[in-house]
């Protein structure tokens, strides 16, 4: 448990938000120089704030209005930096049994913290010998051998090429499952969000702009420009019911009883999927296609239309438990008087396989 | 005249003290330089320099007002401890190394700003304290910087004359070291084949410190990579 109620002036811009962290992962999601590295130093004690309030765990670690600033060696927050920053003058077991433990939490055994980031044969290892990979596995077992209440991870995979990121990631999934402490995750790469958060904060210059899980923030047109245009579009939970249905497809059931016929995906029977569905790749309408060549049509009901331009208009279908976001011009928006509660057929064109 | 060894075996004395006593003071000071920021710290770095600028006689010339038997330092020290430091191996060490302070902190200083600051952090974020963090961290890590400082501290003792001779004179077997050796020997007839023996041998000790000094400071850079 972490919240952060902060202000600061900093060079380009004021830093201000509001952030509450319980267990799991929360994604820090926003451009670079958007103050999230400087929130992160803000949370370990590194960079105080001008004024606000910073509580982990039970322990409040900073207040301009108590007084109160702790040094980070008194904080119990681990942190594990973009460069790793192990010290190169100790062992890979130097560096995982460096730290101190502070706070309530029981830090993990170094033979569990081992077995886990699997470690074991790198231990007598230099950090120089070490690849970016491997690196940064160890930076994260030496923080969490001090068994923080809170652990902030400022881009940690960013150096990493993509099997390497792929090698960390697994890793961490597992951590955030694990739930033991609250983990601070910052990113400005949408799949690592995909992959790992539970809840995903943006930030832009210097502000929270918006908290909520992954799917809900994504599907909100009005949050494109910070979630990037990349990821325009809805993310449909999905498990993968017959990799192999004939005709080169997989067939998906996304809940409410609906079920996707797509290309092949690369994922067995039985796995949770995440798709990609574009705000573009969707097409509304009121009837059933009739002979169509799609085939993918759902059932939903309009729930909010949000205008983008004079020319589109985005409109979020609810189509069960999860929901389809479609761009459409506003001439058919008025010719189908689309409007919420409105029910509508919503033909997908194409889904890619999110991570 | 006293044998070569003991006119060398007092020069080794005297400078080993020396640079082992000003080596704690030496990392203080160099750290503080490189580390921190405070109003004044140009004085500080002056201060630190100033042997290095200062004629050898006029640093002597101070220490003997400083700490000699009737200097304000001096006769406090003799009178709480009992300790003299004029005329005696003593005093030559502090002759030695408050000439030889400026080398040292300049080389330790260079090797302290070397450390990677970000690597203090880490350890800071790891529950380290400041001091620990210097302790494990930055002082390992300048290692190579702490080597090189210490040994030419350590040249730059063997070779001091000017502010011992002022300071504590020149005593056989207390305060004649070789370079206040070789100038006495120069000083009497038929002693100038003694002299460039000793002179040899300074030279000699003089290379072996630096010789030493890199290669120490390269083993240390290859061992930190």
């Amino acid at each position: 448990m972490l919240t952060v109620n902060a202000r600061k002036k900093l060079a380009a811009f004021q830093w201000r938000g509001e952030l509450e962290l319980n267990f799991g992962v929360t994604a820090l999601f926003g451009p670079s120089g958007a103050g999230k590295t400087s929130l992160v130093n803000m949370i370990a004690g590194l960079m105080a704030p001008d004024e606000g309030e910073i509580t982990i765990g039970e322990t409040c670690v900073f207040s301009s209005a108590r007084g109160v600033n702790l040094p980070p060696e008194r904080r119990s927050v681990g942190v594990v930096f973009q460069d790793g920053r192990l010290f190169p003058h100790l062992s890979a077991r130097g560096n995982l049994t460096y730290g101190r433990r502070r706070g309530a939490l029981a830090p993990p055994g170094l033979n569990e913290v081992v077995e886990r980031l699997e470690l074991g044969p790198l231990l007598e290892r230099r950090p120089r010998t070490l690849s970016g990979g491997e690196q940064q596995r160890v930076a994260i077992g030496r923080a969490l051998l001090t068994g923080p209440e809170a652990l902030l991870l400022d881009e940690p995979l960013a150096g990493l090429d993509r099997a390497r990121r792929d090698e960390v990631l697994k890793m961490l999934a597992g951590l955030g499952r694990d739930g033991r402490q609250a983990l601070l995750y910052v990113t400005h790469r949408m799949e690592e969000v995909l992959r790992l958060a539970d809840c995903l904060a943006l930030i832009e210059r210097g502000a929270i702009k918006a908290v909520g899980t992954p799917q809900e923030l994504l599907g909100k047109p009005e949050l494109q420009s910070l979630t990037g245009r990349r990821s325009a579009g809805a993310l449909l939970l999905c498990r993968m019911e017959r990799a192999n249905d004939g005709d080169g497809l997989s067939r998906l059931s996304c809940g409410a009883g609906h079920s996707l016929l797509l290309p092949r995906l690369d994922a067995a029977n039985g796995d949770n999927v995440v798709l990609q569905v574009g705000a573009d790749d969707v097409t509304l309408a009121l009837e059933p296609p009739q002979r169509s060549s799609a085939l993918n049509v759902m059932r939903g009901v309009v729930e909010r239309v949000l205008e983008e331009d004079e020319t589109f208009s985005n409109v979020v279908v609810d189509v069960g438990q999860q929901a389809l976001w479609a761009r459409v011009t506003r001439r058919s928006m008025r010719e189908l008087k689309l409007a919420p509660g409105r029910p509508v057929y919503a033909t997908i064109k194409a889904a890619s396989l999110f991570s | 005249m006293t044998p070569v060894a003991e006119i060398a075996a007092l020069s080794l004395k005297v400078s080993l003290w020396a640079v082992a006593c000003s080596l704690p003071p030496g990392i203080a000071c160099a750290w503080v330089l490189a580390r921190c920021r405070f109003p004044g710290k140009i004085l500080l770095d002056g201060l630190v320099h100033l042997p290095l600028v200062t004629p050898p006689v006029v640093v002597g010339y101070l220490l003997l007002t400083v700490l000699g038997r009737n200097g304000a330092l001096g006769g406090w020290l003799y009178e709480t401890f009992g300790v003299s430091l004029t005329f005696n191996w003593k005093g030559a060490a502090v002759a030695a190394a408050v000439m030889a302070f400026p080398l040292m902190v300049r080389a330790i200083r260079l090797g302290i700003e070397s450390v990677d600051r970000r690597l203090e952090t880490a350890a800071r974020t790891l529950g380290a304290t400041p001091v620990r963090s210097l302790f494990t961290v930055t002082l390992p890590l300048a290692a190579p910087g702490l080597i090189t400082g210490a040994l030419l501290a350590f040249a730059r003792c063997l070779g001091e004359f000017g502010a011992t001779i002022t300071f504590v004179s020149n005593v056989p077997g207390q305060t004649r070291t070789l370079p206040l050796a070789i100038y006495t020997l120069l000083q009497t007839p038929e002693g100038e084949t003694a002299a460039a023996w000793l002179a040899g041998l300074s030279l000699a000790l003089a290379v072996l410190a630096l010789g030493a000094s890199e290669l120490a400071a390269r083993a240390a850079r290859k061992r930190l990579g």
